[in-house]
């Protein structure tokens, strides 16, 4: 990246509400429903049909504005924003695009240890378009299948300040909006099934100029990956034009996964032209105090403050306690193991460690894993009793997350209970030292590395189970005889 | 004329029409025509005239936020000029 430039960044992020009905009619918003299954005349956009505002909707509203540091406006209302596309039945978008329900917010996010703080402008409640089905490939299909089951839910969109500085800036803005989503309970923010969905808008300018430069906004962005790798690439293509003399527009372009490019989107035909105006069919919406007092009373603890608690009240450092707080389920997995283990850094670093990583290789969230926190517990236990080494743990938890099996079953079925017996260890290190004269001879002569050897191979006899701190006093004993 | 040729060209674009350059000059003059009828209302003083949007003093009118069942799929898509597999099937939008 070119250092005498900088990168200018906005997010707008839609998240889908995690309401049972939709924004404006009594449909499902269940996931997975086959095609068009979840649909009423009003989603439909039949002529005739009134929209009813969902209050749980506008509750969520309220509950994110706050857990966003914004203004809750008093009056709010919605308008229609017009365009032709077939996955909108009405030919109009239900938004509130004069007057949104929050605004002037902010979220604190952290890069590399560094924090800073980023504006939210507004965040504004809105319906969901349907979705488009392409038969075959986009390009050979002569039709596409419009399914409105998505057509309706309730949205929310967040818009960001342009204060975001760089791609993994972008990244923790997002993943920090997640969380705070995740705990607030207003959305399941699942990017791979679309519940959370972010468009980046990125420019960049001279380092020193005050005024921005041309904005780019590229759409598609459905992984944290997309989001960093979209606009270092934005970045780098919108630097490359100035610095060879060629003029920037402002324009949509859409993230090709598949080539990692951005590329133009519309035709200038299709200059956005939304002719918003008032939707004559819904009531304003007013929130008293004494509601905003209500949802502010029903908020459960956010990212930020349990934070504070693991580090305060469970003694973590600070880096443990920022990735259990990433989501409320791993929170939920630690804060039960510390009920029942009260030794929060050792089931922190098993979360951390193996379970994330095992997580990780799966590809799956903790909440999916059949390993419940109760079990992981137990087998903390086995080896503070010295039923089994740390490292035969290691073996067994694996084994506890594939098959949602008791650690002591799996430790008995494999055979991997811990040797501890001092006079079968005796037996075999006596073996080992008649065997290896000149490792012995090593060992009088100060070698280090001897020692390690014996313990090596009496691991290697024993397939890791013997116990550790046991062998150590046993083989010293022994060699300090020879 | 108040509205120029340019003008219906982008709102036929918008409305996804095609017009005949004789459909462009006859709406040009009769929207003209409706604009400029409806431009008798500037002539009233609105200076400290709360910008009305509802008719209705209405607030908050909400529901609950209980799923009732939606329309059979058969009978939905028999509105359908063309359905395919439980979808409605339209022509390729890019
Ligand atoms: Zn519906």
């Amino acid at each position: 990246m070119n250092r005498e430039y900088e990168i200018v960044v906005g997010l707008e992020v839609h998240v889908e509400l995690k309401t049972k009905t939709k924004i404006f009619c009594s449909c499902s918003t269940e996931f997975g429903a086959e095609p068009n299954t979840q649909v009423c005349p009003g989603c439909a956009g039949f002529p005739g049909t009134l929209p009813v505002l969902n209050r749980k909707v506008v509750e969520y509203g309220i509950k994110t504005g706050l857990a966003l540091n914004c203004e809750i406006a008093e009056m709010s209302r919605f308008d229609r924003k017009n365009y032709f596309y077939p996955d909108l039945p009405k030919a109009y978008q239900i938004s509130q695009f004069y007057m949104p329900i929050c605004k002037n917010g902010y979220l604190d996010i952290e890069v590399d240890g560094a924090k800073k703080r980023i504006g939210i402008t507004r965040a504004h409640l809105e319906e969901d378009a349907g979705k488009l089905v392409h038969q075959g490939t986009i390009t050979s299909t002569e039709y596409s299948l419009v399914d409105l089951n998505r057509g309706g839910m309730g949205l929310l969109e967040i818009v960001s300040e342009p204060d975001i500085r760089s791609a993994q800036e972008a990244r923790a803005y997002l993943e920090k909006l997640r969380a705070v989503l995740l705990f607030a309970g207003v959305s399941d923010c699942k990017m791979q099934e679309g519940s959370l969905r972010c468009d980046a808008n990125v420019s960049v300018r001279p380092r020193g100029q005050k005024e921005l430069g041309t904005r780019v906004e590229i759409k598609n962005l459905n992984s944290f990956r997309a989001l960093e790798k979209s606009i270092e690439y934005e970045a780098s293509r919108q630097i490359n034009a100035i610095e060879d003399g060629e003029e920037l527009f402002q324009e949509t372009r859409t993230w090709d996964e598949e080539k990692q490019v951005t590329r133009a989107m519309r035709s200038k035909e299709d200059a956005e032209d939304y002719r918003y105006f008032p939707d004559p069919d819904l009531a304003p919406v007013y929130v008293s105090q004494e509601w905003i007092a209500e949802v502010s009373a029903s908020m459960p603890e956010l990212p930020d403050q349990a934070r504070q608690r693991l580090v305060n009240d469970c003694g973590l450092p600070d880096y443990d306690a920022s990735i259990l707080t990433l989501t409320p389920a791993t929170l939920k997995f630690f804060d039960e193991a510390v009920t029942e283990y009260n030794q929060p850094k050792i089931v922190s670093n098993w979360i951390m460690g193996e379970l994330n990583r095992l997580l990780n290789v799966n590809n799956m969230e903790i909440e999916d894993s059949r390993l419940v926190p109760g079990e992981m517990v137990k087998l903390l236990k086995l080896i503070d009793a010295g039923t089994i080494s740390g490292k035969i743990a290691k073996t067994v938890f694996e084994e506890m997350f594939s098959t949602g099996k008791e650690p002591e079953q799996i430790i008995k079925e494999k055979g991997l209970v811990q040797i501890s017996d001092e006079d079968t260890l005796k037996a075999m290190i006596d073996d080992i030292v008649a065997a290896n004269p000149k490792v012995v001879e090593d060992y009088k002569n100060g070698k280090e590395k001897a020692f390690g050897f014996f313990v090596g191979q009496l691991m290697k006899a024993t397939r890791g189970q013997a116990n550790p701190a046991i062998v150590n006093k046993l083989l010293q004993e022994r060699l300090s005889r020879e | 004329m108040a509205l120029t040729i340019k003008k219906v060209e982008h709102l036929a674009i918008l409305s996804r029409l095609t017009l005949t350059d004789e459909e462009k000059e006859s709406f040009a003059r009769q929207m003209s025509d409706i604009l400029e009828y409806a431009d008798k209302l500037n002539q009233l003083d609105t200076e400290n005239i709360e910008p009305m949007v509802y008719i209705l003093p209405a607030l908050n009118v909400f529901r609950e936020d209980e799923v009732i069942p939606s329309t059979p799929r058969e009978e939905l898509l028999a509105n359908a000029s063309v359905a395919e597999d439980g979808y409605f099937k339209v022509p390729k939008i890019l």
